[in-house]
């Protein structure tokens, strides 16, 4: 597998939300807005990113007994750092993102990687991989936040576009994540099964 | 008076798995079945409780040493070490029970209600019905985490039902699977925001 590959494998054919359903927690919550779907995706990728190089750095000297609590640490460092770097620079979205930044921790996507691919592997492809993984992830959940924010808060990345009369307020709320979530991922089905 | 508010307000009107998304992939990862979804919830219901009075403690402990910025790597820990010690003692005590509870009692730590519940507690004021919005105490705590597992069984059970019905329909070949039972989940949280006008 070459390097491009395995950047484009997270985008398309191992997407992580719409292909391989993992991280669904942040993906349902956060993405009330493009803007929230785009911070949280980020957040992951930085994460994913530095975790995955760590793991591959470190695994050959983890006992396999140990290696899942190891790997949760590690993780868990890097969330730590991300969650004082936020606060310190971008408040706003930390305040908005809330609950679900120490959350990362737990986002089956990054403890998946770092037990599929990153213990496996080595550092420059762990990282292209998180790189990959990150990215389809980031696009998944703009995505989802972008038709979320039209049809209920009738704006783009916070442009009006539609008077707030015609907006439907439920897919900002718990109903709409999930049934936009749902029909993205038959349109994700179709598009990608007739290539 | 105040803890049936808690306990309402939990179960019902922010429920967590239908308006907070805490704990969504076990939701669809094991609710294709009834008796996995009883087990599932069980287990979660369990360690929720357990965690979160265990976790309270500690965070009088980070607080005294100011060292609140490690809540997030210390929670995980502890929480790791207790579904193991819990798998350990129910081994031990109650073989039936540890059988019936099987892989899920390991998967529970990657379970983002878990540690969301207990970050929630010790992080976030709450009111309830116009009261003063104040920090919760263990009391306090203890009853929410229980109500909120509850919650978590109750959307969970009701989820399984109905995809138990699901499955003996026809389902259109790009909606099959989970496609469909997101849909599901959506008029379920839409009938859970008729909660949202009872208690605040």
């Amino acid at each position: 597998m070459n390097k491009l590959q395995i950047i484009t494998k997270g985008i398309v054919k191992e997407n992580p939300t719409f292909v391989l359903l993992l991280g669904m927690c942040p993906t349902l919550a956060t993405t009330t807005s493009a803007i929230n779907g785009m911070s949280m995706g980020l957040a992951t990728m930085a994460v994913l990113i530095l975790s995955n190089i760590t793991i591959s750095a470190i695994a050959r000297f983890i006992p396999d007994k140990v290696r899942i609590p190891s790997y949760i640490v590690v993780i868990a460092t890097f969330v730590t750092l991300l969650q004082l770097a936020m606060q310190a620079y971008v408040p706003d979205i930390y305040e908005t993102l809330g609950l679900f930044i120490p959350l990362i921790v737990v986002n089956c996507i990054i403890l998946g990687r770092a037990e599929a691919f990153a213990n496996k592997n080595g550092v420059v492809d762990s990282a292209l991989d998180g790189v990959g993984i990150g990215l389809g992830f980031t696009l998944a959940l703009t995505l989802l936040g972008l038709v979320r924010e039209l049809l209920g808060s009738g704006s783009l990345f916070g442009w009006q576009l539609i008077p707030s009369q015609y907006n439907i307020l439920a897919f900002v709320l718990a109903p709409g994540a999930f049934i936009v979530l749902a029909y993205l991922m038959v349109l994700f089905r179709k598009v990608t099964a007739k290539k | 008076m105040e803890y049936f508010f808690i306990i309402i307000s939990a179960i019902f009107v922010n429920n967590i798995l239908l308006s907070q998304f805490l704990g969504v992939c076990p939701f669809l990862g094991v609710s294709s079945k009834l008796d996995t979804a009883v087990g599932m919830s069980g287990a979660v219901c369990f360690v929720i409780t357990l965690a979160t009075v265990v976790t309270f403690l500690l965070n009088k402990l980070l607080l005294l040493f100011e060292i609140t910025y490690l809540q997030t790597i210390v929670f995980i820990l502890v929480i790791a070490a207790l579904v193991q010690m819990v798998e350990i003692v129910l081994k031990k005590i109650s073989p039936s029970l540890y059988s019936a509870l099987g892989i899920f009692l390991p998967l529970i730590t990657t379970n983002c209600a878990v540690l969301g519940v207990a970050l929630n507690v010790v992080t976030k004021e709450f009111s309830f019905f116009g009261g003063q919005p104040h920090l919760f105490n263990l009391g306090e705590a203890t009853v929410y985490a229980f109500a909120t597992s509850l919650g978590y069984g109750l959307a969970m059970i009701l989820f399984a039902g109905l995809r138990e019905h699901l499955s003996l329909n026809k389902v259109p070949a790009s909606f099959k699977g989970v496609p469909i039972a997101l849909l599901t989940a959506g008029l379920l949280a839409l009938a859970f925001m008729g909660f949202s006008g009872m208690v605040y």
